[in-house]
């Protein structure tokens, strides 16, 4: 029995420079289940990003219908975007995710702070989030005290410390080794399962989706390909099946694993640290 | 509510978790407020020592010789005046004052680098206007008595004290004369024209007073000025046009008429208060700087904040606070350093710390962080929280 936590209509932003018009996301129709775990993939400049931030309400789409949580966000005024993004969601970014001046343990309890829920029982949810990410012996260091994993995991743990019902994270891997990205990544596919959010991880990295229940692939703005069987998803994610190889070449370099980088016998080994 | 709390956790962690950076800039802001608070104490001091006397009399009006152009150096008055200014309805009593300059030959600074005393002498009739409340010892007892009142400032300087015989030198035509006074009383800071006041009576003085060759105390007595205490000071202004209606050739004055038209003494004033406001635009600049230079920083971080959920309200309390918070401090570790720094000056240095002029100091210091910052602070404000996407709208 799933709820839907996440479902656009439609979205379309586009973007006039120059006398072009840029479809940054075009016609994007999706749903979402709490207690699942989609993975974002497509070429640098398919609108993954803007897509993000439309499901946070950080950007207004161009028309198209955003309902989070039931909530629909195009009927929002500024203020209840600010209060509907830190009590629905959660977020990471792809860096300076963490306040410099706060520890571990702070900058997972200020989520709740915002929220002016910070109470005892928050604050040992925070500190058991941490301990269960690895970060037991890190609560009361600073960022800069921290490897880019590491931090990576704070941020994590934050995203979910307040209970949203949608939780973003945009390539929460990109800073980080092959080795630390997989352990990041099993552990947040586990917590999104265990604590029944909805998560939607962008990345470049095809075999991080090993870990997702769904594979959304844009292009140009548009879902232009979903798995959803396991058995295409871990397809995908060996490189055995590259959906990227017919397209043109992206503008940027993605991270796409070619048969040097890809190693049959990698078992991804669980967080140690 | 929850804004401002989450504001003051940010604005004080951050503090904290730099304080390093933050307290070096405290001390920045420290200093110049030892600079503003020395200006304004030199200010007051300066003002003081130069119309100290004038300031305290005991006496709301001061009368001249009319065209001295409000200058009491320049004015004339034959002792007789002070008859018929008292006489005028609304003045209580009338004293005539009379102004020289002159040296004390004894006793001499303890340091024998140390030059003789220099001394504002003035003339003023016992029991009258014009002459200072003792502190200790007693008043003058006639108008030819040897004796005097010395002002506090010459015992800061001088070891001298009351029942000592004192000697004031004075040029007489082409020879220098001592004439030996009897100190009977000392009276408080009564410093006239940036020297130390000794007070004698009237017809002494006019013995003392330095005279050109040929000249002598004539049967006439001159004086500069006659200081009047009024029966009820409400009535200033109509006392005022009384005594120019009544009595021919006079000039009155207020006390703050007279002391404001002692020579240079506006002049310095105002140079001294258009330094204060430059360094304390300085101040706005320095803090404005510092914390633009933090908010460009801070943007990717801010910006992050603001996409997990801060509200503007709390970014913006949160960069006021800190502004206020640091420099709050800084003005209380320089008001701090001043205070002890002044403990440590010589009393002859014309430092003056008055109640007003401190307060008016500090306030204007306390005001500069938030006026400097407030550039900083809109600029925060501002900041997008898309920018933790690395987008922009
Ligand atoms: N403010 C803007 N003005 C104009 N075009 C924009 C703006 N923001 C984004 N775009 C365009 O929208 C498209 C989608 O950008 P987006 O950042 O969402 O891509 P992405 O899939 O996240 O790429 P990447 O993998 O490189 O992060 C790009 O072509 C980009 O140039
Ligand atoms: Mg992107």
């Amino acid at each position: 029995m799933s709820t839907v936590a996440l479902e656009t209509k439609s979205v379309v932003k586009t973007y006039r420079l120059d006398g072009q018009t840029i479809h940054a996301v075009d016609q994007v129709s999706l749903q979402v289940n709490a207690g699942e775990f989609v993975a974002l993939v497509g070429p640098s400049g398919s609108g993954k990003t803007t897509l993000l931030a439309i499901l946070a309400a950080l950007l207004s789409p161009s028309s198209g219908e955003v309902l989070v949580d039931g909530q629909d966000l195009a009927k929002m005024k500024d203020a209840e975007r600010v209060s509907f993004r830190r009590e629905k969601i959660g977020f990471t970014f792809q860096a300076n995710n963490l306040v410099p001046y706060l520890t571990a343990q702070e900058n997972v309890e200020l989520m709740l702070r915002l929220n002016g829920r910070l109470d005892r029982a928050g604050r040992d949810r925070a500190r058991e989030l941490l301990v269960r990410l690895g970060l037991g012996e890190r609560l009361h260091n600073l960022p800069s005290q921290m490897s880019g994993g590491q931090q990576q995991r704070v941020a994590i743990a934050r995203a979910l410390v307040h209970r949203p019902a949608l939780v973003l994270a945009d390539e929460p891997t990109a800073s980080l080794d092959t080795e630390r990205a997989f352990q990041v990544v099993q552990t947040f596919a586990e917590l999104i399962h265990e604590q029944n959010r909805a998560g939607i991880m962008v990345t470049h990295d095809l075999r991080m989706v090993a870990y997702t229940d769904r594979v959304i692939q844009m292009q140009d703005g548009q879902v232009v390909r979903v798995l959803s069987s396991r058995d295409e998803i871990e397809a995908l994610a060996r490189g055995g099946e590259q959906p990227a190889a017919a397209r043109p070449a992206p503008a940027r370099p993605v991270s796409v694993p070619s048969a040097g980088v890809w190693q049959p016998n990698f078992v991804p080994q669980p967080a140690s640290d | 509510m929850n804004d401002l709390s989450v504001a003051g956790h940010l604005a004080l962690k951050e503090v904290w978790r730099n304080r390093g950076r933050y307290f070096l800039f405290s001390m920045v802001i420290a200093l110049i407020t030892i600079l503003v608070l020395f200006i304004a104490a030199l200010a007051e001091g300066l003002a003081n020592s130069n119309r100290e006397y004038l300031s305290k009399l005991d006496a709301q009006l001061v009368v001249l010789a009319e065209r001295s152009d409000k200058l009491i150096a320049a004015s004339r008055l034959a002792r007789s005046r002070v008859s018929a200014v008292a006489r005028v309805d609304g003045v209580d009593e009338a004293g005539a004052v009379a102004f020289a300059s002159a040296v004390l030959a004894e006793p001499l600074p303890a340091d024998a680098d140390t030059p003789p005393l220099r001394i504002s002498l003035v003339g003023v009739e016992p029991g009258r206007p014009g002459e200072p409340a003792v502190l200790q010892g007693r008043a003058l007892s006639t108008n030819s008595a040897s004796e005097a009142i010395l002002d506090r400032a010459v015992l800061q300087r001088l070891e001298v004290q009351v029942g000592d015989t004192v000697v004031v030198q004075s040029t007489q035509g082409t020879r220098d004369e001592y004439f030996s006074l009897k100190v009977v009383g000392v009276s408080d800071g009564q410093q006239y024209l940036f020297q130390p006041t000794v007070f004698v009576p009237l017809y002494t003085w006019d013995r003392i007073r330095p005279k050109g060759e040929g000249e002598s105390s004539r049967a006439e007595l001159t004086v500069n000025a006659i200081a009047i205490r009024l029966a009820d000071p409400a009535q200033l202004e109509t006392v005022r046009a009384q005594l120019i209606g009544q009595v021919d050739d006079i000039e009155v004055l207020t006390i703050r008429e007279a002391y404001e038209n002692l020579p240079g003494y506006s002049a310095q004033q105002s140079t001294l208060s258009t330094q204060q406001i430059f360094t304390l635009l300085i101040g706005v600049l320095v803090i404005g700087g510092f914390f633009q230079i933090q908010v460009l920083q801070k943007v990717p971080q801010i910006g992050v904040l603001k996409a997990i959920g801060a509200a503007n309200l709390a970014v913006g309390a949160a960069a006021i606070l800190q502004i206020i918070v640091v420099t709050a401090f800084g003005v209380g570790l320089g008001g701090a350093a001043t205070l002890l720094l002044t403990l440590g000056l010589p009393p002859t240095i014309p430092f003056a710390f008055t109640g007003p002029s401190v307060v008016a100091a500090l306030t204007a210091l306390l005001l500069i962080g938030p006026l400097g910052g407030s550039v900083s602070i809109r600029y925060s404000v501002r900041i997008e929280p898309l920018k933790a996407l690395g987008l922009a709208s």
